[in-house]
């Protein structure tokens, strides 16, 4: 229920600081026209409205948003609503699968890294995470297309499905997911390493704790109170950090969906930026913000399974 | 072989390299025979919880190790046992409760899933008959409603029933020997009175010898049959309890057991009748505020301070006394006003300091100061101590000149080394820390020193110094006094009048002697018979 009133503050807020921004649409359309009389430029705006003072279309916009309306892209010539729907599923699927894939791996790699402890193992983890914490996204999506798509022919280099093939049913998820492959190798990496970093810090926080050896006292066996003590104590900052992170993972997706051409919010966020197109990215803005309150309700939700100490209410 | 259950011999305990020490438990020699209790006594860092580790085969390894010495266990050589075989002895026939029973339990799991481990790994029972188990070891540990605390997870429970969880843990395969460490220092006085009670019960239905790690003369005297002193990883003195006690003949012994205080309390001073400090119906509630946006359900609503009244009188010292969540700290912090009072007066020389604003108190801070209970968190660990004691004056106005030299002076007033002033906080021990939070809050030259638990988290020689050191500076400084604490020992021994609290309210108030002699309510008399060690000290103020 909090949700609400801060989603509406978002929205506030955006708008502001997208009007800080010099130059608007009209500015945009009439340098592209080439030739407009500033008469035609004042005409147009008033067409969109954009002559009146910015409360005022403050005040038009919250209405409209109240009744679920986000307004038209003058630069699309489409309803705000319709665009970003028809952009949402790609980058949802893409965070998704980045989400899993990262928060998975992680876990994985950093409970590998905290059992082998100052081994080999643990050294080979742990400048894994650092080189692909350290390496830049577009650069790995790059070396990634030219190893993968171009020196040997494994996946597509760009896109998210073939739609010259016509695929229908399985064959249309087959090849969905072939091309999500590099993308969401891509941008998991990064935060792969991440959690992969905190996950072990947080298994060696864990090892400390009394309980530890109380266990060992009873003489429970190392590998129980690895994977039943110490795991889940261990995963919870993990699935705070995932919730938090949702956030930013849009800002990365912009990256790797300009770098792999996949047809996602990132992208579209990047264009309309550029279009001085506020009403499309005031939309998407509005639809991460409600995204990342939606994530953070389902973290609190996982998190009051792992952590019997925080009560649902 | 005898019939010792466990004999050490010559054990020695290495610490990693570069430590304070290479030894952290030098040439150990101690027995356990079934049915005893055996009391390893020592300050903090004499190796007494390393002993224990080491006879679970817990030490932290690889940085320590046994590096010499048996610890034979039934005739088994524990040193030289396998890693599996370890597992099997530990939880069925050698088992432990910890200090902590906040830490000691894991968070996520439900008490009954950590009993039911026990069974699992020790005993080849099913599922059912080990929950039935379960639920039967919690009722013999007293523990009120079993069949709701085996679901329960630890956090649902106090730290008393927490404590007894661990308890019925250790005991549920019956093990030969229960090592104890220092299960009762993180409880309440009464909580402790009984955890120790219960512990000598099991003992006598089980047939166990206990090893039982402390600190605490005072319980030693109620449950040991034999005592071993430890000192710097070196057992300096063992034999039975009344030996030891009583007779004690090394000097260390001596020194530790002259410095337990005495439960009979101290001639009264001479006092004057003026009062500098009083408190009228003070209230003080925390939460029941609204959650964010007024939306969902008000937070949990406490109210630490009910309707206290109490009167400090020139140079005398009040002790605040009472269990924890009584109350007590919150009151001293709303003394000095580092919390705000929700109703009532605090008037300090005819002004009610609970009207003044910020900058109005600022004067009025320099009469009022506090030392603090943990000499560890209370001081900044970035600041060089002589800035910590000068921060003080110079905020009041004193020119850098003035408080420096003051600091220096302070410094020695409290018994350090004026070298001390150019030095950070951690390169001091507990004790010398404690000094500096002193001469801290006695650089401003205040008339009244709300003393918040000083020495609970000291040793007990270093509380007796630190004890003594306030009590010089009270003479010195003609200062009044308000001590709050938890242990009666030292109130006997440090207060003029106690105001005994119990659930933010002031039960009882009076001369210390007199609660001491006839308690009036009953709450106080409760907490009276619940000081560990009374008959010892009895005998020991007897000759």
């Amino acid at each position: 229920m909090q949700g609400i009133p801060i989603i509406l503050a978002i929205v506030v807020m955006n708008f502001f600081l997208l009007n800080l921004a010099e130059g608007d649409a009209v500015d945009v359309l009439a340098g592209e026209a080439g030739s407009a009389t500033p008469e035609y430029m004042e005409e147009m705006r008033k067409k969109f409205g954009l002559d009146k003072p910015l409360t005022v279309q403050l005040a038009h916009y919250l209405k409209n948003v109240v009744q679920l309306d986000l307004g038209f892209s003058f630069r699309h010539d489409m309803q705000v609503t319709e665009l970003i729907v028809d952009r949402f599923w790609p980058t949802l699927l893409l965070m998704v699968s980045t989400i899993l894939l990262a928060v998975g791996f992680g876990v994985l790699l950093g409970l590998f890294a905290a059992v082998n402890l100052n081994t080999w193992k643990d050294a080979v983890v742990s400048v894994f995470a650092l080189i692909t914490y350290a390496t830049p996204l577009f650069w790995v999506g790059l070396m990634m297309i030219i190893l993968f798509s171009i020196k040997n022919d494994w996946f597509p280099t760009s896109g998210m499905e073939n739609s010259a093939a016509f695929y229908e049913g399985f064959d249309r998820i087959k090849d969905i997911a072939h091309h999500l492959v590099l993308p969401t190798i891509t941008l998991s990496l990064f935060y792969l390493a991440l959690y992969t970093r905190m996950m072990r810090a947080s298994m060696l926080e864990q090892y400390g704790q009394d309980y530890v050896i109380t266990a060992r006292a009873k003489g429970v066996s190392e590998r129980r109170i690895t994977f039943v003590h110490v795991l889940r104590n261990a995963l919870l900052p993990v699935v705070t950090m995932a919730g938090v992170q949702v956030g930013a993972l849009i800002g990365g997706s912009v990256i790797v969906e300009s770098v792999f051409a996949w047809p996602g919010l990132g992208m579209l966020a990047f264009e309309s930026l550029f279009a001085r197109d506020l009403n499309l990215l005031l939309g998407i803005f509005l639809l991460s913000s409600a995204l990342v309150v939606a994530v953070n309700l389902v973290v609190d939700v996982i998190y009051c399974f792992l952590d019997p100490r925080i009560e649902v209410n | 072989m005898t019939n010792k259950l466990l004999k050490i011999s010559d054990l020695d305990i290495a610490l990693p390299e570069g430590s304070e020490r290479n030894l952290a438990v030098e040439k150990l020699n101690i027995d356990l025979s079934p049915g005893e209790t055996l009391c390893i006594v020592g300050e903090s860092g004499s190796g007494k919880s390393l002993t224990a580790r080491a006879l679970m085969g817990l030490l932290p390894a690889p940085h320590v190790r046994v590096s010499q010495g048996k610890i034979e266990f039934c005739g088994e050589d524990l040193t030289k046992a396998t890693e599996p075989r370890m597992r099997q002895i530990r939880g069925s026939e050698i088992s432990m409760i910890f200090q902590e029973p906040m830490t000691a339990l894991n968070p996520v799991m439900t008490i009954g899933v950590q009993i039911d481990e026990i069974f699992r790994f020790h005993a080849a029972m099913p599922q059912r008959a080990r929950r039935l188990r379960a639920i039967e070891l919690l009722e013999d540990v007293q523990l009120p409603d079993p069949k709701q605390i085996v679901a329960a997870y630890p956090h649902e429970l106090s730290g008393g029933q927490r404590q007894r969880a661990m308890i019925a843990m250790a005991l549920a395969l019956e093990p030969k020997i229960l090592i104890a460490d220092e299960p009762t220092t993180a409880l309440d006085v009464t909580t402790q009175a009984q955890i120790l009670k219960l512990i000598s019960d099991m003992q006598a239905v089980h047939k166990s010898g206990v090893l039982f790690i402390t600190h605490d003369f005072g319980v030693v005297a109620d449950i040991a049959d034999r005592v071993a002193v430890m000192q710097y990883g070196r057992v300096v003195e063992t034999g039975s309890v009344d030996k030891v006690l009583n007779k004690p003949e090394h000097p260390y012994t001596q020194a530790l057991i002259a410095s337990v205080p005495s439960l009979v309390p101290r001639t009264p001073r001479t006092r004057a009748d003026q009062i500098v400090l009083s408190a009228k119906n003070v209230q003080k509630s925390f939460g029941g505020g609204k959650s964010f946006f007024g939306l969902g359900k008000p937070n949990r609503f406490v109210h630490a301070v009910k309707d206290v009244t109490l009167d400090l009188r020139h140079g005398e010292t009040l002790g605040v006394v009472g269990e924890s969540g009584s109350g007590k700290s919150t009151l001293a912090r709303c003394i000095i006003r580092l919390l705000d009072t929700d109703s009532g007066k605090i008037m300090l020389d005819g002004v009610n300091i609970c009207d003044l604003n910020r900058a109005e108190m600022r004067p009025w801070r320099a009469k009022i100061q506090m030392v603090f209970q943990d000499p560890f968190a209370s001081l900044n660990p970035r600041i060089k101590v002589g800035q910590i004691i000068s921060q003080g004056p110079m905020i009041q106005g004193a020119d850098r000149k003035t408080a420096e030299a003051r600091a220096r002076e302070l410094l020695e007033i409290v018994g350090l080394d004026v070298r001390a002033f150019n030095r950070y906080p951690h390169e001091f021990s507990g004790g010398q820390r404690q000094r500096i939070g002193i001469a801290r809050a006695l650089a401003l030259n205040p008339e009244i020193l709300v003393a918040d638990e000083p020495v609970s988290a000291l040793d007990v020689s270093i509380q007796a110094q630190i004890l003594k050191l306030l009590d010089e500076i009270r003479e010195r400084m003609n200062l009044s006094m308000v001590f709050i604490t938890h242990d009666l020992r030292v109130a006997a021994q440090v207060c003029d009048r106690l105001a005994v609290m119990r659930y933010g309210e002031i039960v009882e108030t009076g001369a210390t002697r007199e609660i001491f002699e006839a308690p009036q309510h009953s709450y106080t008399r409760d907490l009276l018979a619940a000081v560990p060690g009374q008959n010892w000290d009895r005998q020991a103020t007897s000759y």
